[in-house]
C-alpha cells in the first residue's frame, strides 16, 4: 500500500526553517498530519513537497491552509502538485456549513412565538378547509354527474371492511375488560346482575364509538394524511389540478366520506361486539346465562342510548377525515414533513375527539338523554 | 451452460480482474424483476482514469447496472469486481470498506439528506469514514468541495428542499466527490438541467476528471455530454452491453438502435455542434499561425 503522509522540521544555514513533506498525502494516508501542521509556528522559509510521491484535494488543502496561515510559499515537487495545491487556493473563500446560530433563549423565545402562529394558523386553515369540502359538497349536490362512486366505494373497503377485524378484536377484548372490572367492583354490593347495565350503556353511548374513532384515526386519518402528503410531493396533486380535476372532488371528498359513513357502521359493529363479549364473561364468570342477559339488557338499556351513539359516530369520522386530508394536503417540503404531518393528524384527530365527546356528554344530558 | 463455456468465462474473468488498468469488471451478470429479465450474461470493463458513458432506452436497465456494481441490487447472477474486488452483495460488508472509500455516487434527484444542509451533507462520509480529520478541517474541507463543484457559497447552510434542481445536482457532486474517489459514478446528471447549466456541469466534471485522474461511470441521455466529454460510450440494449467504443467506432457498426440513436435529428445536432466547435477551435489555431 502506498506510505503515510510525513513531515520533517529542518533549519536551514541561513537560519531558516523548512518543512520537509514526504509520502503520500491523501486522506486516507493523513492520519495525525493536519494537527502537526497546526502545531507548526512561524516562520517557516518555504514547505517543501519535493517528496510526496501521491496527493489528492484534501492533502493540497490541508498544506494550502498551513502555506495560508504561516504565510510562506511552496517549492519543489512535481506540476501536479503544483496545479493541485493551486487549484484548491484558487476557490478559497468562506462558506457557512451551518444556519447562523441563534441563542437558547431566543430559539426558545421564538418557537413558543412559531407554535402559538402555528396553532392558530392550523385552526383557521383546518376551519377554512372544512369550508372548503362543504363548498365542494353542494358543488357535487348541483352537480351529481361529478361524484366520484368509485373512489369512495373503494374507499369504504380500506376504511370500513379491512378494519372489521381489528376493531372487532380489541372491541371483545374492551368488552371483557368492563364487565370483567365492573363485576369485581358491583359484587361487593351484591349487585352482579348491574355488570349488564355497565356494559350494554357504556358501550353504546361511549366506549365503542370512541374506540372505533380512536382506531380509525390510527388506521385511516394517518393513511390519509401520508397518501396525500406523498402526492402533493411528487406533484401529483398540482398535475391533477391542471387536467382540471379538483384535488377536492377527488381526492378529499371520497376519503372524508367514507369515514363519515363507515362511523357509524363500525361504531355499531363494535358496540355490539362489545357487548358479546361482556356477553361471554358473564356467561363464564358470572354463571348469567346468556338468554337472561340479553332479556336484561333489552329492559336496560333505552334506545337513545344507540342514538347517542350513531349521532356522535359521522361528526367524529367527519373531524378524522378532515384532518386527515387537511395535514396532508400541507405537506410542502420534503418527506420528512409527511411523517411529521401524518403525527400531526392522528394527534389531532383523537384529541378533537375527545374534546368533543365531553361536549356531546354535557349536550345529551341537557336534553335529557342519560 | 456447458463445462467449456464455463471455463471460458472463468478464464475472462481471471483476465480482466490480472489487468491493472480495469477498475471495473462485470462478467455474466443477470438481473430480473419477476418474469422480466433485465440483464442477460451482460459483460463491461471500465478501463481506469476514463469517462465512460453508458446509453439506452428507456428501461434497459442502466440503473440497475449502476446499482448492482455499487452491490445495492444482488445480482441473480455473474460477477462484479471493482479495483480487483469482488462486490456482488457486499456492501455492508466490512472488509469490502476500502473498496467503498474509493467511490462516490451521484444518484438521479441527488438523494440529499433533507435534515442536513448542503455542507453538511458534504461532511457526512469524511464523518463517517475519517473521524480523525477534526472538526474545523473538515468544514473548511466541505467549504472548497461546494466551491470545487460551482455551487455559490451561499449555498453552504441551505436545506436541500430549498435548492433548486440544478443545485441540488451539484451538491450531490460535492458530496460524491468528499472523499476524493477513484471512481465516480453519475446518473444521468445532466438531467432536468438548462443547456448552459448542463454544459457547466460537463465542464466540471471532465475538469474534475482531468485534474483528480477519476475513473467515471456516467448514465446520460444527453448527447452532447456524451459528444464533449466521454472517452468511450457503452451502449445497452438487447438486455446486455451491444457495443463499447468512442462514438465514431460506434457509429461504423450497423446496429439499427445505435445507428438511429446517433443518427436521429438530435444525434445529428450533436454531432454539427461538435464539428463547429472543432471547425472554430481550428480556424482560430490557423489564425494563431499566421500571426
Amino acid at each position: 500500500m502506498n506510505k503515510a503522509a510525513d513531515l520533517v522540521e529542518e533549519s536551514r544555514d541561513d537560519g531558516g526553517k523548512v518543512i520537509r513533506l514526504s509520502g503520500t498525502w491523501s486522506i486516507a494516508c493523513l492520519n495525525d498530519m493536519p494537527n502537526r501542521l497546526d502545531a507548526i509556528s512561524g516562520p517557516v522559509a518555504c514547505i517543501d513537497v519535493a517528496d510526496i510521491d501521491h496527493m489528492d484535494t484534501i492533502g493540497a488543502w490541508t498544506i494550502h491552509r498551513t502555506v495560508k496561515r504561516l504565510e510562506t510559499e511552496v517549492s519543489g515537487g512535481s506540476t501536479d502538485c503544483k496545479r493541485l495545491i493551486g487549484a484548491v487556493g484558487k476557490i478559497d473563500e468562506p462558506v457557512d456549513i451551518r444556519p447562523t446560530y441563534v441563542s437558547p433563549f431566543n430559539r426558545v423565545l421564538g418557537q413558543i412565538g412559531e407554535a402559538v402562529i402555528n396553532s392558530v394558523n392550523t385552526l383557521v386553515g383546518l376551519l377554512g378547509f372544512f369550508g372548503g369540502v362543504l363548498v365542494t359538497v353542494w358543488g357535487l349536490i348541483r352537480h351529481p354527474s361529478r361524484f366520484r362512486i368509485n373512489a369512495v366505494v373503494q374507499r369504504f373497503e380500506v376504511v370500513g371492511v379491512s378494519a372489521l377485524g381489528i376493531i372487532g378484536l380489541m372491541s371483545f377484548l374492551i368488552g371483557i375488560v368492563i364487565a370483567q372490572q365492573g363485576a369485581v367492583q358491583l359484587r361487593q354490593f351484591g349487585m352482579e346482575m348491574l355488570t349488564i347495565n355497565l356494559v350494554g350503556r357504556l358501550t353504546f353511548r361511549e366506549l365503542g364509538v370512541l374506540m372505533t374513532a380512536i382506531m380509525v384515526a390510527g388506521r385511516s386519518g394517518s393513511a390519509f394524511a401520508a397518501q396525500l402528503g406523498t402526492m402533493k410531493l411528487t406533484e401529483e396533486v398540482d398535475a391533477m389540478r391542471t387536467i382540471g380535476v379538483s384535488p377536492m372532488e377527488a381526492l378529499v371528498l371520497p376519503r372524508t366520506l367514507a369515514v363519515v359513513v363507515m362511523m357509524p357502521l363500525l361504531g355499531f359493529y363494535s358496540s355490539i361486539i362489545a357487548i358479546i363479549g361482556g356477553g361471554f364473561l358473564c356467561a363464564v364468570s358470572l354463571d348469567i346465562p346468556p338468554i337472561t342477559f340479553v332479556q336484561r339488557l333489552r329492559e336496560v338499556v333505552p334506545i337513545h342510548d344507540l342514538w347517542v351513539g350513531l349521532i356522535k359516530a359521522p361528526v367524529f369520522g367527519l373531524i378524522i377525515g378532515i384532518s386527515g386530508c387537511f395535514q396532508g394536503m400541507q405537506v410542502k417540503a420534503n418527506a420528512e414533513e409527511v411523517g411529521l404531518r401524518t403525527t400531526a393528524a392522528v394527534v389531532q384527530a383523537i384529541f378533537l375527539v375527545i374534546v368533543l365527546d365531553a361536549f356531546f356528554a354535557v349536550f345529551f344530558t341537557w336534553v335529557g338523554w342519560n | 451452460m456447458t463445462a467449456n463455456e464455463r471455463q471460458a468465462k472463468e478464464e475472462r474473468i481471471e483476465r480482466a480482474v490480472a489487468s491493472d488498468d480495469i477498475a471495473i469488471s462485470v462478467r455474466g451478470l443477470k438481473n430480473s424483476f419477476g418474469d422480466q429479465t433485465v440483464h442477460e450474461n451482460l459483460d463491461l470493463d471500465v478501463r481506469k482514469g476514463e469517462i465512460l458513458g453508458v446509453v439506452g432506452g428507456s428501461g434497459t436497465g442502466k440503473s440497475v447496472l449502476m446499482r448492482s456494481i455499487i452491490g445495492l441490487q444482488v445480482p441473480d447472477e455473474g460477477e462484479v469486481h471493482v479495483f480487483g474486488e469482488d462486490m456482488v452483495g457486499r456492501l455492508d460488508d466490512d472488509e469490502a470498506l476500502a473498496i467503498r472509500k474509493r467511490w462516490g455516487v451521484l444518484f438521479q434527484g441527488g438523494a440529499l439528506f433533507s435534515t442536513l444542509t448542503v455542507a453538511e451533507n458534504v461532511e457526512v462520509p469524511i464523518r463517517e469514514y475519517y473521524p480523525n480529520i477534526g472538526p474545523v478541517l473538515r468544514d473548511e474541507i466541505a467549504a472548497y468541495k461546494i466551491r470545487m463543484t460551482g455551487l455559490p457559497p451561499e449555498a453552504g447552510p441551505k436545506y436541500p428542499a430549498e435548492l433548486s434542481g440544478g443545485m441540488k445536482k451539484r451538491a450531490g457532486l460535492a458530496r460524491a466527490l468528499a472523499l476524493d474517489p477513484d471512481l465516480l459514478f453519475l446518473d444521468e446528471p445532466t438531467a432536468g438541467l438548462d443547456p448552459i447549466g448542463a454544459a457547466a456541469f460537463d465542464d466540471q466534471t471532465r475538469k474534475l476528471q482531468e485534474t483528480l485522474g477519476l475513473t467515471v461511470f456516467l448514465i446520460t441521455h444527453d448527447l452532447d455530454t456524451l459528444y464533449s466529454i466521454c472517452d468511450r460510450v457503452a451502449v445497452l440494449a438487447d438486455k446486455k452491453v451491444i457495443a463499447v467504443g468512442t462514438i465514431d467506432e460506434l457509429l461504423a457498426l450497423d446496429h439499427p438502435w445505435i445507428q438511429e440513436y446517433f443518427n436521429g435529428p438530435r444525434g445529428r445536432a450533436a454531432t454539427a455542434a461538435v464539428s463547429r466547435e472543432r471547425g472554430k477551435a481550428a480556424a482560430e489555431k490557423q489564425a494563431d499561425g499566421r500571426q
